[in-house]
C-alpha cells in the first residue's frame, strides 16, 4: 500500500465525520421530537404558575394564554426585541394585563418582570422572571432567594393602588417602596420598572384590549 | 472486569485522581455553581449522568472512532448526549429542570468529560469506563457540596436553601438566626478559590500525614486516625 493522497486521507476522515455527525444529529432530532409536546405543556403550565402568583385566577375567566398581544421593541416597558401582553377578562369585560417588562439598570444587568395591571390601573403583583442581582445581597427582589419569607419584598406592590402610583419609588427617592440597605441599585430598578409598566397599561389600556388576539401592535 | 478492578477505577475516581481537587479540572462551573450545597449537588448529579453515558458510549464505539479526528468526534458525541439529556429532563422531570435547566448545557463545556473520555474510555471496556464515569463524577459532586456548604454556611449561615425546588415542603436549615448579616466574600468568586485552596490544602495535608506515616512504618499507628480536615 502506497501512502494515501493527502486528497483520499481528508475525505476519508471527513465521511467519517460525517457518519458521526448524522447519527447523532439524528439522534437529537429524534428526541427532540419525542420531547416536543411534552415540554410544550410544561412551558404553558409553568407561565401560567408564574402568572397566578401575580393575579389570582378566580378574578378572570378567559384562556390568558390564548389572549394575548404581541408588541414590538417599546421603550416604555424597556423591551428591546418586543413581547406578549397577555389579557384577562372576566366576562368579556377587561379585568386586568399581564405585561412582560424589563429593567434595564439592575446592579447585574437586566432584570426581567412580569407585572399584572388590573383594569382599574392598580398593580396586582410583579415577579422577577430572570434576575442576576448579587447573590445574599440584591436578590432579594425575587421571593424565592428573599430571606424574608413571610412578606417578601416584591409583595409591595401587590394590590398598590392607581392613586398610590406617583409614590411607586423608593424611599431614597422620596417614594413609598422601603429597600434594603446597601442594595439600593436592585430595588430602585424594580420600582421605576413596575411604575413604567403601570404608567404604559394606564395610557395604552383601550387599544391593548381592543387589538384582536395574536395581531402584533 | 473483576469488582477488585472496579474497586480501585473508584478509589482513582473519588480520592486518588478526584478531578476538583487534585486533577483542578472544570474550574468554571465548579466555582460558579458552588453558591449553596442545592446547586452544587444538582450540578453534581447531572454531571454524573452525563460521564456515565458519555464513557460509555465512546467505550463502546473506541474501534471506530480514528485516532486523528477522536476530538472533534468525542465532542460531537458529549454534545448530542447532553442535548438528549437536556430534552428528556425538560420533559419529564420538569421541576428538576427548572433548577437544574442552566447547568445541564454547561457540562458541554467541562473539561472534565472530555479529560475522562480521552484518558480512559477511549482506551476501555465500555464496562469499566461506566464505572469510571459514574466514580469520577461523585467525587466532583462530593467535592462540589462541600465547596457548597462551606459558602453557603459563611455567606448566608444557611443550609440547603433552594432543597423545597427538590423537595416540596422541605425547609432550609437556618444557623446563625434571620439577622445573620452574611459574609458576602463567600457567596462570591474569590470566596469560592479561598474554599477550593483550603479543601486543596486539607487533602493535600492527609496524603502528607499518610506518606510520613507509611515511610516511618510503624505497625501499630502511634496517633487516633484524623477525621478528614473540616477547614472553615
Amino acid at each position: 500500500m502506497s501512502e494515501p493522497t493527502a486528497l483520499g486521507l481528508s475525505a476519508r476522515t471527513g465521511s467519517v465525520m460525517v457518519a458521526f455527525t448524522i447519527v447523532f444529529t439524528a439522534l437529537m432530532a429524534f428526541t427532540y421530537g419525542a420531547t416536543k409536546d411534552q415540554i410544550d405543556a410544561s412551558t404553558a403550565e409553568e407561565k401560567m404558575k408564574l402568572i397566578s402568583e401575580v393575579l389570582p385566577p378566580a378574578s378572570y375567566d378567559n384562556v390568558l394564554l390564548d389572549d394575548y398581544a404581541v408588541l414590538g421593541p417599546t421603550r416604555e416597558l424597556g423591551l428591546d426585541d418586543g413581547g406578549r401582553i397577555y389579557r384577562a377578562r372576566q366576562a368579556g369585560q377587561p379585568a386586568a394585563l399581564i405585561l412582560e417588562t424589563t429593567a434595564p439598570d439592575g446592579y447585574s444587568g437586566r432584570i426581567d418582570l412580569i407585572v399584572a395591571v388590573r383594569a382599574d390601573g392598580s398593580v396586582s403583583g410583579v415577579r422577577a422572571v430572570t434576575q442576576r442581582e448579587t447573590p445574599g445581597l440584591g436578590d432579594y427582589i425575587d421571593p424565592k432567594k428573599d430571606k424574608d419569607k413571610k412578606t417578601p419584598w416584591i409583595t409591595q406592590f401587590t394590590g398598590l393602588e392607581a392613586a398610590r402610583l406617583p409614590q411607586c419609588k423608593v424611599n431614597k427617592d422620596g417614594g413609598d417602596i422601603a429597600y434594603h440597605t446597601g442594595a439600593t441599585i436592585s430595588a430602585r430598578a424594580v420600582t421605576n420598572a413596575v411604575a413604567r409598566a403601570a404608567r404604559y397599561a394606564a395610557d395604552n389600556q383601550n387599544r391593548l384590549f381592543a387589538a384582536p388576539s395574536g395581531s402584533t401592535l | 472486569m473483576d469488582t477488585q478492578a472496579y474497586r480501585e477505577i473508584a478509589w482513582n475516581g473519588i480520592w486518588k485522581q478526584n478531578c476538583g481537587i487534585v486533577q483542578i479540572l472544570g474550574l468554571c462551573p465548579i466555582l460558579a455553581i458552588s453558591t449553596n450545597i442545592v446547586n452544587a449537588v444538582s450540578l453534581g448529579l447531572a454531571t454524573i449522568l452525563v460521564m456515565a453515558m458519555s464513557n460509555l458510549v465512546i467505550a463502546a464505539l473506541r474501534n471506530f472512532i480514528p485516532y486523528e479526528i477522536r476530538i472533534p468526534v468525542f465532542i460531537l458525541i458529549i454534545a448530542a448526549l447532553v442535548t438528549v439529556v437536556d430534552l428528556a429532563f425538560n420533559a419529564y422531570l420538569h421541576e428538576l429542570y427548572l433548577v437544574l435547566g442552566i447547568f445541564i448545557p454547561l457540562i458541554v463545556t467541562n473539561c472534565i468529560v472530555l479529560a475522562r473520555v480521552e484518558a480512559f474510555a477511549a482506551k476501555n471496556e465500555p464496562g469499566n469506563s461506566t464505572v469510571d464515569g459514574i466514580a469520577m463524577g461523585i467525587g466532583l459532586t462530593l467535592v462540589l457540596a462541600v465547596l457548597g456548604a462551606m459558602r453557603e454556611v459563611v455567606g448566608s449561615g444557611t443550609l440547603l436553601s433552594g432543597i423545597d425546588m427538590l423537595i416540596p415542603g422541605a425547609q432550609p436549615i437556618v444557623l446563625f438566626g434571620a439577622d445573620y448579616p452574611g459574609f458576602l466574600i463567600a457567596i462570591l468568586p474569590p470566596g469560592a478559590f479561598i474554599a477550593l485552596g483550603c479543601l486543596i490544602a486539607g487533602r493535600n495535608w492527609i496524603e502528607a500525614r499518610k506518606q510520613a506515616r507509611a515511610r516511618a512504618n510503624p505497625p501499630a499507628a502511634p496517633h487516633e486516625p484524623e477525621a478528614p480536615a473540616e477547614p472553615a
